[in-house]
């Protein structure tokens, strides 16, 4: 029976040291503990949190970085692009500008042999309108003693001098 | 690598030898409980003259007197040396005060004062007022019907237990609190660091989803305060001798109190919902509330039983442990009657099988200590609960 009936003594002195214990290990003990718990999770936290907080700036840093290289990047490609464009645009109106050249040259050339060609004519039918005169000459004063043979030369020297 | 691994032979070697002064201090107890219990029986029969007479080995008797409380703390017999801490004994008897060592009583063997300790059934181990006719004549220590029994304030067995389990934790938790007071931010360092888990396991896993992350930090005190007594006290239980031996939360008035603290505070903090919801209960047929109070009453009556069940459930694991415990080493003496042989062999298996018993009274110490507090936390989450 003494096991399960409890006695007066043991319930007394049980509530006064539990109870006394209680108030004094709350008081000294638990508060500073769970104090000093609190609050170096809190300074975990905001450590962890500032880490957080850097990151992200590092990768808006990183973010603007990039940023600014593609932009330099887009921007030396658009230099390149003009650059290409305008060496071109110089090759193409250079070789224009030969081709005209070369078109008024052979132009002038083809001209100039015209003009040449046509002097020579001229020169080579006064030549032959000479040469013809002393051929004239010539065979006048050979054959113009017979008439037939007289008529036969002006009719050969008109035929003649039509293929020109 | 090698280092680590010299770390953990050394604690293997450690271990071994610990064990081994442990069973050999068994073993070494056991033959002066044998030697003792065979002088005792030589003298009984000495003075017996018929010698026909033998008093056998009580195993339920030993076991008994091993787990109730006791006004002094028997240590060790050495063939007719008693080591025994005599204990004061208070008691508050007819408007009068006594106050006497327990070692007045002789081990019970005589009356002091007009008191004695009773050996009836009915009050064994208890001060009685001691029928003086009856001790006059034959000797015997008997409870005299016609009068009261002394109120009893005695700084027992268990009593000196309670105070000095208190004592260490009151030292160890304020020099801990110094601890976190100096190395302030930083890691814990020490005994700190093998208790702050605890702690912290006792605040996030019982009391805020018990009570809740808005008014846990109230009970908190209360809560660890209640883990640690009971976690202590349960481990010092195990300890065999001086200063473990007492069966503080196998006492029944010691969980009774840890109980009543739980049923107070539950009672002072609850508010207007937990008044409502036992008068009445919602989501109930009212033909169970009116016009006979069904649903009210068992409300009403789980009040009691909840505070109830927790004192029953911590006092009779604890003390059904110990029992089996000191089952296994009295089959060594029931044996060890029969033939001293078989008595020898039979030690071998008790103590192998006391020793997993031991193994598993750890983790039901953890468990119960655990259990008490969970529940204590949930009974306060039930009575500050507001409208979900």
């Amino acid at each position: 029976m003494e096991l399960v009936s409890p006695g007066i003594g043991l319930i007394f002195w049980m509530t006064l040291a539990f109870g006394l214990v209680l108030w004094l290990l709350s008081k000294y003990a638990w508060k500073p503990i769970m104090k000093s718990l609190h609050e170096r999770e809190a300074s975990i936290d905001k450590a962890l949190h500032e880490a957080d907080k850097a990151r992200e700036e590092m990768k808006h840093l990183i973010f603007s970085n990039e940023q600014l290289l593609n932009q330099a990047k887009e921007e030396r490609d658009e230099i390149l692009k003009k650059g290409r464009e305008i060496k071109e645009k110089l090759i193409e109106d250079a070789k224009q500008k030969a081709g005209e050249e070369a078109a008024r040259i052979v132009e002038s050339a083809k001209e100039s042999i015209q003009n040449e060609k046509m002097a020579a004519m001229v020169d080579l039918k006064n030549q032959i309108a000479q040469l013809s005169i002393e051929i004239a000459e010539k065979l006048l004063g050979h054959e113009l003693s017979d008439p037939q043979k007289q008529k036969e030369l002006v009719d050969k020297l008109i035929k003649e001098a039509k293929l020109n | 690598m090698s280092k680590h691994f010299y770390k953990k032979s050394g604690f293997l070697k450690n271990f071994l030898l610990l064990s081994g002064i442990v069973i050999f201090l068994v073993f070494q107890a056991l033959a002066s409980n044998l030697q003792q219990h065979e002088t005792t029986l030589q003298e009984q029969s000495a003075t017996h003259e018929t010698g026909t007479h033998k008093e056998k080995f009580n195993a339920g008797e030993m076991i008994i007197e091993h787990i109730v409380d006791n006004h002094e703390w028997h240590i060790l017999n050495l063939g007719n040396f008693h080591l025994t801490i005599p204990l004061p004994v208070i008691l508050w008897y007819d408007g009068k005060l006594h106050t006497f060592m327990s070692s007045k009583f002789h081990s019970g063997r005589d009356q002091y004062e007009g008191f004695g300790i009773s050996k009836e059934k009915e009050n064994k181990g208890k001060i009685v007022r001691v029928n003086q006719k009856k001790y006059h004549a034959e000797g015997v220590i008997e409870r005299d019907k016609a009068q009261e029994m002394p109120l009893d304030f005695s700084i027992t067995k268990t009593v000196l237990a309670i105070f000095m389990s208190l004592a260490l934790m009151t030292w160890l938790f304020i020099s801990i609190a110094n601890t976190y007071n100096k190395r302030e931010g930083k890691s814990p360092k020490g005994i700190q660091s093998v208790l702050e888990p605890i702690i912290l396991f006792i605040r996030d896993d019982i009391a805020k989803p018990s009570i809740g992350a808005k008014k846990y930090e109230k009970y908190m005190p209360f809560l660890l305060t209640l883990f640690f007594f009971i976690f202590l006290n349960n481990l010092i239980g195990l300890i065999p001798f001086f200063p473990g031996g007492a069966n503080v939360t196998g006492n029944i008035a010691v969980t009774m109190v840890l109980a009543l603290f739980t049923f107070v505070i539950t009672t002072f903090s609850a508010n207007k919902q937990y008044w409502v919801h036992i008068v009445n209960a919602p989501g109930v047929p009212w033909w169970l509330k009116f016009p006979v109070p069904l649903m009210p009453i068992v409300e009403l009556i789980g009040v009691f039983t909840k505070p109830f069940v927790l004192m029953v459930r911590l006092f009779a694991n604890i003390t059904a442990g110990h029992i089996i415990v000191l089952g296994f080493i009295s089959l060594i003496f029931i044996f060890g009657e029969m033939y001293a042989g078989l008595g020898y062999v039979m030690s071998i298996l008790s103590i192998a099988f006391a020793i997993f018993m031991n193994l598993l009274e750890l983790l039901v110490a953890f468990i119960q200590a655990y259990v008490f507090t969970l529940l204590s936390a949930l009974y306060f989450g039930m009575a500050t609960e507001e409208h979900h």
